[in-house]
């Protein structure tokens, strides 16, 4: 259904893409553009899981950033705790422990949370997810003894067996490699009962629950899966950046994750890669040429929105189908 | 506990709950009869408190300055409704939110590029500046009665306006039937216009009214905004009513939490972990009221009979 030939295609040349050149660019001295692609991966991931519930099952999540930090927060507080001492029962370097964290404090948050947010519809749905982003914005702001508005320094990144997140060209490939089995995993969701049920739903949900199914269930399981990978985005960037503040789950977060996928195509396999390239290489060239680079960035938004209908892959639409 | 700071935080309470209202009436109504989500409310809060400093410095009058900035603020509404919004209503909420969230990056960059990063003190006049005995050793300042004052006014006559005019009959009309309105002959493009240059404007003065206290600043629109968008989920989308309690209530809960959780919680717990935890859980709580009340009353309090 979303693979014509044409998309299809796209698909694997840039993924192709995106496996090649980073580490040309490490070889070729450039080591700063493979930081670059490494931070468009992983948030990619983020859009990738997003678009799960907000494409797919039209569940318009304004607060998907939370999971990030959610995701951030799990790498960095048993760090803290294993090199600065207290709070044994979660004091670890192991990288498996963390993304275990990540995954399943993001899925408990996002059962507890979604459990309330599907109970209602529409506009209400869009703000519950967004104050419940701001909760736990707030909750972690409030923490000082994890810096709180100043953030917190990862001194030691996850310890994973065979691979060092130290080295950045292994950092690179295993978010890579995350990313592939995130976009095989979401369409193997969407291609399945289950996902022809979140889709159905999306168009028509007193169909569906007139032929007999809990869509409620249907979509909260839907929002714990969704909520889980953008954890374990999270425990990647945390990874990546070293350093993680409650800045990173604000609202605004939340907002340029939309607009990624929104931007690349929701609904659409490489939508939220295109969205979050795209996003990325627009903010780097932006913020070089002026420090006022939101003002550009913001008029190009509402012109995205107010004219281009189905994102970046409903351009290349039509040529193949 | 000391009753004159619980009575003066309780004042502070209205004050914000007030202040809160003039922003999320603005929302409610554009919601209410637009069915338009607009997130760069919090940033015409933002542009009026600026608006207002300008203008305050360059005619030397507080209360001069927001009779010339409200105008102001409302033609910035009507410029949203007639370059971004009109073009939006008939799309989904996603949109109207991605394109409002992109309207929020342009406004702030332009307060930014006009006003510089910092923030702008306002000074008050002499005869607002000052403070006031209420009784007892209970003392307030001037400035703030003026606040709770004004917001009373302007609520009551949103009330007045909403319920017994021409305008606010054809406002409640639009809200329940938006194309049986039209058909009737009235100009519902204008009306439109109308109401959300109306909601800019209450908005531009709760930041005006709010600029003297906190200075003007950047980051205030984005602060306010997520807490309207409470208020207005709380009291349910689209009724003035139901804004006005869940206002008050969520101003009241916000302040009263801020200065007295922690000593409610030393009632119950040692006083170690109530210093560590008050904050947190008083920083989260309009949230957690939030979630209880939605989880038991999914369309808020006082949802609109018709929609």
């Amino acid at each position: 259904m979303s693979g014509s030939k044409t998309t299809t295609r796209i698909t694997i040349v840039v993924m192709v893409i995106l496996a090649i050149l980073p580490p040309v660019f490490l070889w070729t001295g450039n080591a700063f553009y493979l930081d670059l692609a490494t931070r468009l991966v992983i948030l990619a991931i983020a859009a990738v899981s997003l678009n799960l519930i907000l494409g797919y099952g039209g569940l318009v999540s304004f607060g998907h950033a939370a999971y990030i930090g959610i995701g951030a927060f799990a790498v960095g507080i048993p760090v803290y705790h294993e090199t600065y001492g207290g709070f044994d029962a979660v004091a670890s370097y192991g990288g498996a422990f963390h993304i275990l964290l990540a995954v399943g404090i993001s899925a408990l948050f996002a059962l507890v949370t979604g459990a309330i947010c599907l109970r209602t519809k529409g506009v209400y749905f869009i703000m519950i997810t967004m104050a419940f982003g701001q909760m736990a914005y707030y909750f972690f702001l409030s923490i000082e003894e994890y810096g709180g508005d100043d953030g917190l320094v990862i001194d030691i990144r996850s310890e994973l067996p065979r691979v060092s997140l130290d080295d950045p060209l292994q950092l690179y490939a295993i978010a890579y490699v995350s990313l592939v089995i995130a976009m095989i995993l979401v369409r193997t969701i969407v291609n399945s009962r289950f996902g022809m049920v979140l889709q159905g739903a999306k168009g028509n949900n007193e169909r569906l629950v007139t032929l007999g199914f809990n869509t409620y269930l249907y979509r909260l399981a839907a929002y714990v899966i969704s909520g889980a990978m953008c954890g374990f985005a999270g425990a990647l960037l945390g990874n990546f950046t070293t350093f993680i503040s409650p800045e990173m789950m604000g609202w605004g977060r939340s907002g340029e994750l939309m607009f990624m996928v929104i931007l690349g195509g929701a609904g659409t396999t490489l939508g939220p890669v295109l969205g979050s390239a795209t996003f990325i290489l627009l903010e780097e060239v932006l913020s070089s040429i002026t420090v006022f680079w939101h003002l550009p960035f913001g008029l190009m938004l509402i012109g995205v929105v107010l004219f281009v209908r189905g994102g970046l892959m409903g351009l290349f639409k039509g040529k193949g189908d | 506990m000391d009753y004159t700071l619980l009575f003066i935080q309780t004042l502070n309470g209205v004050q914000l709950g007030l202040l809160l209202f003039l922003v999320a009436s603005g929302l409610t109504l554009v919601f209410g009869i637009l069915d338009f989500v607009n997130l760069a409310h919090g940033s015409i809060y933002m542009l009026g408190a600026f608006i207002c400093a300008s203008l305050t410095f360059m005619t030397g009058n507080f209360l001069l300055a927001v009779l010339i900035a409200l105008p102001i603020t409302g033609l910035v509404g009507y410029l949203i409704e007639r370059f971004v919004a009109r073009n939006l209503y008939d799309r989904d909420h996603l949109d109207h939110v991605l394109a409002t969230f992109g309207l929020i990056l342009v406004l702030d960059t332009s307060a930014h590029l006009i006003w510089g990063p910092e923030g702008i003190a306002v000074p008050l006049p002499a005869w607002l500046d000052g403070r006031v005995t209420l009784f007892g050793d209970v003392v307030v300042p001037t400035y703030r009665l003026l606040i709770i004052g004004t917001g009373l006014a302007i609520a009551a006559g949103l009330f007045w306006l909403v319920n017994y005019t021409r305008l606010g009959m054809l406002i409640r009309a639009g809200a329940s039937n938006r194309t049986m309105v039209s058909a009737l002959g009235v100009d519902i493009q204008t009306l439109f216009a109308l109401v959300f240059a109306l909601g800019a404007m209450m908005a531009g003065l709760a930041g005006m009214l709010i600029s003297p206290i906190t200075e003007a600043s950047i980051s205030m629109g984005g602060e306010i905004i997520i807490t309207a968008f409470v208020v207005i989920i709380v009291g349910g989308i689209g009724s003035m009513k139901g804004a006005f309690v869940a206002a008050i209530v969520i101003g009241l809960i916000d302040t009263l939490g801020r200065s007295f959780l922690d000593d409610l919680f030393k009632l119950f717990m040692s006083s170690d972990a109530a210093e560590t935890s008050a904050p947190a859980v008083s920083a989260m709580l309009i949230y957690i009221i939030m979630a209880v009340i939605l989880a038991l009353r999914p369309q808020g309090l006082f949802p609109p009979k018709v929609r």
